[in-house]
């Protein structure tokens, strides 16, 4: 399809942009892969089962201090579950979880922002208006609402947050599209005598793409936070799965008295994550969307 | 004016009407709302009795009217395990909440906007670093979790502070930074990129070739115009603040609205839950319109536009 060409030259020059990697954020990027790997092979690297504790070896300090020992690196918890292993494990949830979510939010927001810049009229009224009215509610209190009444689980966690957090793309693609659809390459398509769907998923959809990946690895870090709150609060992952806001909760019971190692990695973990994907997403931004630099 | 006040009211009455529709729908399309409304353990008379008495088996626009109007009235259910209405436990534990959002945003503010002039001024110096550094953190580390660790070294090991409660001063302290860290680096980066605009601009200019010195044209000058965004922007947050505060309210036992909606999941209390959803998305539209109005008195374009 020749009329295609403008946009994808565009691409292109981004793409090997992209490539030369300036001020490319190594260690988070590193950081988020070592968290991926650890997640598909968790199975493999953990010594020890994640939900099975013995009550005999309650409460053990990390390796390094007195009374800890090798076999238990990280210490155990209150039922005597190896902390390291819940830990790998829990890198499991927090990847299927945040990425999961993160698929469900783009999808649904990208859909609605194309659909209510390319249609307008009163479709765009009736999106745009239903969009307000989402992000003005406190995002972390109807999540919890949310999960309040179907009760937790993983699935319901990710269709929750998805169904949270689409607004922002929503408001973001629906901008990029009002300014694409004014474009040449639109406007001859239509010449052409492609359709209205047509024209939105063949020559929009791959020019907001960029934005939305952009957007997404922004709504890793929010959505991942969003999930250990939940699962925090006890509307989250359902124990005994290993998810490290589960841990943090956990953890509060033996913190009075000092088990400060319950409490210090499950967050050190959330905190790594969460800035490695943040920062990520500042560099991509400036990188691949010089639109949503002020964003 | 009045046109354009009028819109915006319709606006926020059509967001109202989304909202309890939503929530209205979600507690019926997933299940029977009257499993949820009756203690646990009720027996199937106690829910047949509920079915009647909330009308469950009338038509839904009926049901959505009652549910409506019964809101309007300042009904909002009665908590099972308190066994008072929902509306005056929030009246109870809304003080509490204002006076922790009042401190951390006085905290969030007192950091936000010096550390954020800072920055705007020697851009790419040490304080922008540190500056950068700080809402980063802000921005990436759950509230939550600072809360505990906050705990862990001045309550637990140097035993500085207490840990939970209510009651002093000092109380109000590690939850107002936990909650206020994130605002602050919010209130940081808009502080410096707000300053950076208004210190491109003419005015600033003219400040400058006129000779004064730099303390008036950056203290007089730049910072009175670049306050207006932040000042919106802390008007908002401090609704926003009293809304997500259910975690750290949950860390130090807080008795403010998010405890108490915790306490509301973790009795399945739902009328608790509802309520405080209900209030907190009605309260939000509210500060939403009451600021655009607001904009609209103090720039004439908003209002002209459209």
């Amino acid at each position: 399809m020749s009329v295609t060409t403008h946009p994808i030259v565009t691409t292109g020059n981004r793409r090997t942009a992209f490539w030369r990697l300036e001020g490319f954020p190594l260690i988070p990027f590193l950081i988020l892969v070592l968290i991926l790997f650890v997640a598909i092979f968790a199975d493999f690297l953990a010594p020890h089962d994640p939900q099975i504790g013995n009550l005999a070896r309650r409460f053990r300090p990390p390796a390094w201090q007195q009374g800890g020992s090798m076999e238990y690196l990280l210490g155990t918890d209150h039922v005597g579950r190896d902390v390291l292993s819940r830990l790998i494990f829990g890198a499991r949830v927090s990847i299927i979880v945040g990425s999961a979510a993160v698929l469900v939010a783009g999808t649904i927001g990208t859909l609605l922002g194309i659909v209510s810049a390319y249609l307008g009229g009163w479709v765009d009224q009736v999106i745009m208006r239903i969009t307000d009215t989402w992000l003005a509610l406190p995002a972390l209190t109807f999540a919890i609402f949310l999960a309040a009444i179907v009760g937790p689980s993983e699935l319901n966690i990710i269709v929750i947050l998805g169904g949270v957090y689409w607004t922002r793309y929503a408001r973001v693609i629906r901008g990029e599209v009002l300014s694409l659809k004014e474009r040449e390459f639109v406007r001859l398509a239509i010449v052409a005598g492609c359709s209205k769907r047509m024209i939105m998923w063949r020559h929009i959809l791959p020019n907001v793409i960029n934005s939305a990946i952009v957007l997404a690895t922004l709504m890793l870090g929010i959505v991942v936070v969003t999930e250990a709150s939940l699962s925090f609060l006890g509307v989250g992952v359902p124990p005994p799965k290993p998810a490290w806001g589960l841990m943090l909760a956990d953890g509060k019971k033996g913190m009075m008295v000092g088990y400060w190692w319950l409490t210090v990695f499950p967050g050190l973990c959330i905190m790594l994550m969460v800035l490695s994907a943040n920062l990520l997403g500042d560099w991509l931004r400036v990188k691949l969307d010089p639109q949503l630099r002020q964003l | 004016m009045q046109h354009f006040i009028l819109r915006r009211i319709g606006y926020s009455l059509v967001s109202l009407f989304l909202l309890s529709l939503t929530i209205f729908l979600f507690v019926r399309l997933t299940g029977d709302p009257a499993s949820l409304l009756v203690e646990p353990g009720a027996s199937a008379a106690d829910i047949a009795a509920i079915h009647r008495q909330l009308g469950l088996d009338q038509p839904l626009w009926i049901q959505y009217w009652h549910f409506v109007s019964s809101f309007i009235q300042g009904d909002l259910g009665k908590s099972f395990y308190y066994n008072t209405p929902v509306l005056d436990l929030y009246f109870q534990r809304l003080p509490n909440s204002l006076l922790l959002a009042a401190v951390a945003m006085a905290f969030s503010l007192l950091i936000g906007i010096p550390s954020g002039i800072m920055a705007a001024v020697n851009v790419g110096g040490p304080w922008d670093s540190i500056g950068k550094v700080f809402a980063l953190l802000g921005l990436s580390l759950p509230s939550f979790w600072v809360a505990l660790v906050m705990i862990l070294f001045f309550s637990v090991y140097l035993g500085w502070l207490p840990s939970s409660g209510s009651g002093t001063f000092l109380h109000l302290l590690m939850p107002a930074f936990a909650l206020g860290w994130y605002f602050a680096a919010a209130h940081m980066r808009l502080t410096r990129s707000s300053m950076l605009e208004v210190l491109g601009s003419e005015y600033v200019k003219l400040a400058r070739i006129k000779g004064l010195p730099e303390r008036l044209v950056i203290g007089k000058h730049a910072f009175k115009n670049a306050l207006l965004p932040v000042v919106t922007l802390a008007g908002i947050n401090l609704v926003v603040m009293i809304n997500v505060a259910v975690v750290v309210e949950t860390v130090f036992a807080w008795p403010g609205i998010g405890r108490l909606l915790y306490e509301g999941i973790t009795f399945r209390d739902f009328p608790i839950v509802q309520g405080v959803v209900v209030v907190g998305g009605a309260m939000i539209v509210a500060v939403n319109l009451i600021i655009d109005i607001l904009y609209a008195f103090i720039d004439p374009r908003i209002r002209l536009e459209s």
